[in-house]
């Protein structure tokens, strides 16, 4: 294959994987706050794109994109509201189950709203015949615009986080809700901020990607799982690991072209899941700690095989 | 009344004949014998929901992918009586079945001549297909926590669908067409023609009720009880002598060894299998209706699966078909999850370090 | 107070459990250092020490939950070390939970019929079919349970739902689970956790009323009165190692272990 070809599969997978690693971060930013596994991730990209694509009719577009997001930031945390905040404990189980039969009735809502054709979002800069020349490959100035605004949403997270005083709150109630509550802090506003942030950071990437990939009422059940992929990949919990991982699975999946049908390039990210769920479940980057308790628990009469 | 033990044991299959026959002659007299069609199917359908009533409901686990094993034994049957051998014709294997009597030739639709393997090894091949895979993808999977089985048995059912829908020797997004007829006996054949619709009908219930006799066997046996241990306690099951991965696999191997055969009989009677079969939202289906059905009651679940898929397929829901069980499933996670799953019960885990195993005293 | 004879006057027979150069580590925490003892038949045994001695640790090692780092567990002359719990229990040795742990949605009689398991053999496909050998252990068990449970005066408890029994009563129903497969050794995790004085001293007859049906147990336990109440020996654990064993009298006047227990301020 020659180089500029291979360059051309490569970015297009770390775009993707860019995509995947902002779901993998929202997958994480709920679940450090909750313990939960949000399996409608994937919808709020969908979201995200498909309410920009409405709004720009009406609003220039960085307008309509910015509007996008906090619209579904806020439908992030009426999600929550209505069917999670009153919960008494819920195990991780049922809240995959839930979230998938929630992320399928927004993706049904998505249908009525928005009918089951393909839609785009307007180029951000240029339109869909611009390229720029990048090592012999020839990229659309969309894509900067997608790696940017993941990297950016990626270090303004992690920036947050530190050093903020809200972000350190979130951390502090993702290691201990009761110590975070007796220190003041209200875990339930904790929780609603944390679905705000991972559905606004889908929306976003949703709405960046629109141009190149086109949006669609079912594109977020895929994303979700590949999105998933990353998150486990990374260990639950791990945002860095997982914005790495994203790019891994994003060019693990590009690249799979070169001798799998293209048809069976969604199999590629499913196959990793596999692997990791099969092999190393709590993550490529968890301390040695964990794959020794691991190990230790599994050694126990659930598993009915001896510790390795 | 007391009803004596024995008679008590039957009781349950007894119910559901004297209604498939009420139903069926209901139906004949208020001349609507279309409904046959639907409540056929549903047989189908609900034959694949019990086996997933023995994996989730009795034994305690999860699966987000039976979907994916009604679609092996499906398209199994599907590509095994569709497939032409007349091209291999000459090479041995294809010779030996000749004259084993399991290939025959003949002539196709459009006046070819093809040169077809029997139809009973479609089924035979797809019962076969889904236990191997349920076997493959059991060992490694059913010792994860529920939420990562659930993950997994999720990207297992949407391989299967990514890989018929991509597949064009399955016929891609098209699915496979023209699936010949099964035959049984003289005179009756698993096939959607008009002529057979109440003796499908009835072939179709009797293997549901078949299928509904051994899940309630196994409920009051050693081996039954051995899995709704587990579900109580895994640790304490194993403590009595349960294998506990074992049994898991064997619920999880019968889960889809209904599935498959559901699938083979789906494809015959439909003549026709498509990868929406095989969807994510069909998983999501099998696991609404097993909820609803109150998980851990075989004949519970019966009834609601029955009852939704004949609405559904008669087109009931319209639209929103897909929405209304995603909607039943999450307002019974949401309400109703008692006596659904043991894991409910827990408090929240974080997944990533379990407890360690032993505890210092 | 004890009938069994002693393990002196008899002649020298083969212990039933032997554990042999016992170590296990959790993380850097030497949590068993160099464990060795044995349990002869038809005695009842005790494993006493403070908290954090390890004594849950040895107990789960015997049982099989895990497999011990290092050393050697037998029974009955059997190397079982790293036999996983199900295995354990087809030998014939049974256990019970800190934590009663009967089977919720499940009754009473279930319960304890699920303790039958070991002993039964139809499998799956038997089960489905209902073939004679699945029915044959269905009234088997059937038959075991309920007089378990009138032998325990709890026969007309036999429909309820497990879960909803008092404390003490689901102890119990856990004692017959585990007997009513005829196990040849009991393992009980401290099964006075939890129980009044009254209950204690009918936990401790119903003990001795399993030794003298020929059952050997093993008993891990902080209540005093129960263990020195009943216990033919008695083995002393304090941080990881074994300090005395021998009999209840012995161990009780035993400098060392008044040391330890005063010294756990």
């Amino acid at each position: 294959m020659p180089l500029s070809q291979a360059l051309q599969y490569l970015l297009a997978g770390l775009t993707s994987g860019a995509v995947y690693a902002i779901v993998g971060i929202g997958f994480n930013v709920i679940y450090s706050a909750t313990g939960i596994i949000n399996f409608a991730q994937g919808e709020f990209l969908m979201l995200g794109g498909l309410i920009a694509i409405t709004l720009q009719r009406l609003l220039p577009l960085p307008l309509a994109v910015a509007a996008a997001t906090l619209a579904t930031g806020a439908a992030g945390v009426v999600l929550y509201l209505v069917f999670i905040a009153w919960l008494k404990n819920p195990a991780a189980l049922r809240m995959i189950i839930i979230t998938i039969g929630l992320s399928i009735l927004v993706r049904e809502a998505a249908l009525h709203v928005w009918g089951d054709q393909v839609h785009a979002l307007p180029f951000f800069s240029g339109d869909e015949t611009s390229s720029v020349a990048v090592l012999g490959a020839r990229l659309s100035p969309q894509v900067f615009w997608v790696m940017g605004t993941s990297a950016l949403m990626v270090a303004t997270l992690g920036l947050f986080f530190r050093f903020t005083l809200l972000g350190r709150a979130m951390r502090a109630c993702a290691e201990s809700p009761t110590a975070s509550r007796l220190c003041g802090i209200r875990p339930s506003s904790i929780v609603a901020l944390s679905f705000f942030l991972a559905a606004a950071m889908g929306a976003l990437a949703g709405a960046a990607v629109s141009p190149i990939t086109q949006t669609q009422y079912d594109m977020g059940s895929s994303l979700a799982v590949k999105g998933f992929t990353c998150a486990v990949l990374g260990g639950l919990g791990n945002s860095a690991a997982a914005a790495a991982a994203g790019l891994v699975v994003g060019v693990l999946e590009a690249s799979s072209i070169a001798f799998l049908p293209i048809a069976y390039k969604d199999v590629v990210a499913l196959t990793i899941l596999l692997a990791i769920l099969f092999l190393r479940p709590e993550g490529l980057f968890a301390p040695r700690a964990a794959r020794r308790r691991r190990r230790a628990a599994s050694a126990g009469p659930a598993a009915g095989v001896p510790a390795r | 009344m007391t009803v004596p033990p024995a008679l008590r044991h039957h009781l349950p299959v007894a119910v559901l004949a004297a209604l498939v026959i009420a139903v069926q002659l209901t139906v004949s007299a208020l001349g609507v014998p279309q409904y046959l069609v639907q409540l056929t199917m549903a047989a189908w359908y609900s034959l694949a929901a019990l086996g997933l009533c023995l994996f989730m409901g009795y034994a305690g686990q999860v699966s987000l992918g039976h979907a994916g094993f009604l679609a092996i034994g499906g398209y199994a049957s599907a590509a095994v009586s569709t497939a032409n051998l007349l091209p291999l014709a000459a090479s041995p294997i294809v010779a030996a079945l000749a004259r084993a009597g399991l290939a025959a030739r003949g002539i196709d639709l459009y006046g070819a001549e093809v040169l077809r393997l029997s139809p009973w090894l479609g089924p035979l091949v797809g019962l076969a297909a889904a236990a191997a895979v349920a076997v493959l993808l059991g060992l490694p999977s059913l010792r994860l926590r529920g939420h990562y089985l659930a993950m997994a048995t999720l990207s297992f059912g949407i391989i299967v669908h990514r890989v018929v829908i991509g597949s064009p020797a399955l016929g891609a997004a098209d699915g496979i067409p023209d699936i010949p007829a099964l035959r049984i006996a003289a005179g009756l054949a698993v096939t959607g023609r008009k002529a057979l619709r109440v003796p499908n009908y009835y072939l179709a219930w009797l293997v549901v009720a078949l299928g509904l006799e051994l899940i309630l066997n196994l409920a009051r046996s050693r081996a039954g009880r051995a899995l709704r241990a587990i579900h109580g306690d895994e640790d304490a099951a194993a403590a009595l002598g349960v294998d506990v991965g074992r049994a898991k696999l064997a619920a999880f191997v019968t889960g889809a060894l209904y599935a498959a055969l559901a699938g083979s009989m789906l494809a015959h009677y439909n003549g026709s299998i498509g990868p929406g079969e095989a969807s994510v939202m069909k998983s999501v289906r099998y696991v609404a209706l097993v909820a609803a059905g109150g998980m851990g009651s075989a004949g519970g679940v019966l009834a609601v699966s029955t009852l939704l898929t004949f609405l559904s397929l008669r087109g009931v829901f319209g639209l929103y078909d897909d929405a209304v069980f995603a909607a039943i499933l999450v307002a019974i996670m949401l309400f109703a999850p008692d006596g659904l799953f043991r894991a409910l019960r827990l408090p929240r885990r974080r997944a990533g370090p379990q407890r360690a195993a032993g505890r210092s005293a | 107070m004890s009938d069994v004879p002693r393990a002196a006057a008899m002649p020298a027979v083969a212990p039933l459990l032997e554990v042999a150069g016992l170590h296990h580590w959790f993380g850097g925490l030497h949590a068993i250092d160099g464990v060795s003892f044995a349990c002869r038949a038809g005695a009842i045994k005790a494993i006493i020490g403070p908290n954090g001695a390890g004594k849950s640790t040895l107990f789960n090692l015997v049982a099989g939950t895990f497999p011990p780092a290092a050393g050697r567990v037998a029974f009955a002359g059997r190397e079982v070390t790293g036999f996983p719990p199900h295995r354990i229990a087809s030998l014939g040795i049974a256990r019970t939970f800190q934590a009663s742990r009967l089977f919720p949605g499940m009754s009473v009689l279930e319960n304890v019929m699920a303790g039958r398991y070991v002993r039964g053999r139809s499998g799956f496909l038997a089960g489905m079919l209902r073939l004679p050998s699945a029915r044959g252990d269905e009234r088997d068990a059937r038959r075991r349970a309920l007089q378990m449970l009138e032998h325990f005066e709890m026969a007309d408890l036999a429909g309820a739902d497990a879960r909803s029994l008092p404390f003490g009563r689901q102890r119990i129903v856990e004692i017959a689970r585990a007997l009513v497969g005829e196990p040849t050794l009991l393992l009980l995790d401290e099964p006075a956790c939890g129980l009044n004085i009254r209950e204690t001293e009918r936990l401790g007859d119903l003990i001795r009323g399993i030794r003298s049906r020929g059952v050997t147990v093993l008993i891990v336990e902080h209540d005093m009165s129960l263990v020195m109440g009943i216990s033919d020996e008695v083995v002393v654990l304090d941080r990881g190692t074994l300090v005395v064993e021998g009999t209840p009298r012995e161990v009780q006047a035993d400098p060392r272990v008044v040391a330890i227990y005063l010294g756990e301020a």
